[in-house]
């Protein structure tokens, strides 16, 4: 069996998390910039971040035979201070260049502010301007349905496919509105605040299995990198086959993917 | 395009329950534990706290017998306003329900 985890942050793991992914199936994984857990003190902290997904990263997860691709942005829980944004984006469009790159990504809102807002759609437009598919993050719990709401709105006044942007951590009140826009949805599995692997598997039947996938979201917080295998593990508990599990799991994720490039993970 | 709901798991409705019946009256007994731990505890005050009252509500959506119960949960614990802070200098993290303008909401 084969897997792709699309969204986890592997900086914030361990190396035998790696081992224990291949040895479950993972042949690839996407990492987006996220929140390290504390905020940063300058744009040379997002600098020396970037290089880390851009050049160490990659080279950690091959020892495993992952490939690892990662999306760069200064994410929505530090965008709230404009000045220090707008002094973190100035540094991505160098990193665009490299291999690994697929997009713009995790940008989207954190408390729903305006200042947050101006810093998402200063984002979109940076992916606008350098043909870049973007993967948004929304907000947790109570934030989440106004959040996806005010960054679907976002989204749609830019230029940019629907298709070529994945909305990440969807759950059961906010998954339809964003397959119905013409979004690609995530799923993240993460214990308590976000979906599990039954619910996952419960809006796969409700809502059909086109555009949408499911990701582990692993970090630094209690995670589980090993969250996608355990939802292909019940999907086939209750009888779903192969061909349904494969195409949440690994199919789906290399479509929106491939739309980059350099997404050349073989299945 | 448009997403609608069906009901396509594969398993009958006695399977269903069969396998996830142990797990989640777990579940419920550690929901009634909680209720009871929070009528025993000490107040300070008569008011009652707003993630309380959303619960309460909750568990009223669990028993309506109307479907899509877990849609309707998330969106009762959401905040429903439109209305955005220019900043989030001050805001606390997510407490899980929507807070009422009266103790620092956004509404």
């Amino acid at each position: 069996m084969k897997y792709i985890d699309p969204h986890i942050h592997m900086v914030s793991r361990t190396t035998d998390d790696y081992q224990r992914m291949a040895q479950s199936g993972c042949i690839a994984v996407t990492e987006p910039a996220f929140w390290a857990g504390f905020d940063r003190s300058s744009a040379q902290g997002f600098y020396d971040y970037f290089r880390q997904l851009t050049d160490y990263e990659p080279r950690r997860a091959s020892q495993f035979g992952i490939q690892h691709f990662t999306w760069l942005c200064i994410n929505p829980k530090e965008a709230d201070d404009p000045g220090f944004a707008r002094e973190v984006l100035s540094l991505i469009p160098e990193f665009l260049d490299n291999h690994n790159v697929l997009g713009i990504g995790e940008i989207g809102l954190n408390k729903n502010t305006r200042n947050e807002l101006i810093i998402l759609e200063e984002q979109i437009a940076l992916a606008e301007k350098h043909n870049q598919m973007v993967l948004v993050h929304t907000p947790h719990l109570e934030d989440k349905l106004k959040g996806t709401r005010i960054i679907m709105d976002a989204l749609a006044a830019s230029g940019i496919d629907p298709g070529r942007i994945l909305i990440d951590h969807v759950e059961e009140h906010t998954v339809a509105e964003v397959l119905n826009r013409g979004f690609w949805a995530g799923m993240t599995l993460y214990p308590d605040t976000k979906v599990t692997p039954q619910r996952a598997v419960d809006i796969i039947e409700m809502y059909g299995s086109e555009r949408i996938w499911t990701n582990s979201a692993g970090d630094w917080g209690c995670s589980d990198p090993l969250a996608v295998p355990k939802a292909r593990l019940e999907m086939k508990r209750r009888g779903h086959g192969d061909e349904l599990v494969d195409r949440v799991t690994l199919h789906n994720p290399r479509t929106f993917l491939s739309q980059s490039g350099r997404f050349d993970v073989e299945v | 395009m448009s997403a609608e709901t069906s009901h396509s798991c594969p398993m009958m409705r006695a399977e269903v329950i069969d396998t996830y019946f142990m797990e989640h009256r777990a579940r419920i007994i550690d929901i009634a534990a909680f209720l009871d731990r929070v009528e025993r505890a000490g107040t300070s005050d008569d008011a009652e706290d707003f993630r309380e009252v959303s619960f309460r509500q909750a568990l009223g959506i669990l028993s309506d017998g109307k479907p899509q119960r877990a849609a309707r949960i998330l969106s009762l614990l959401s905040d429903q306003t439109t209305e955005m802070a220019q900043s989030a200098e001050g805001m606390k993290g997510a407490s899980g329900a929507p807070m009422p303008p009266a103790t620092g909401g956004n509404a």
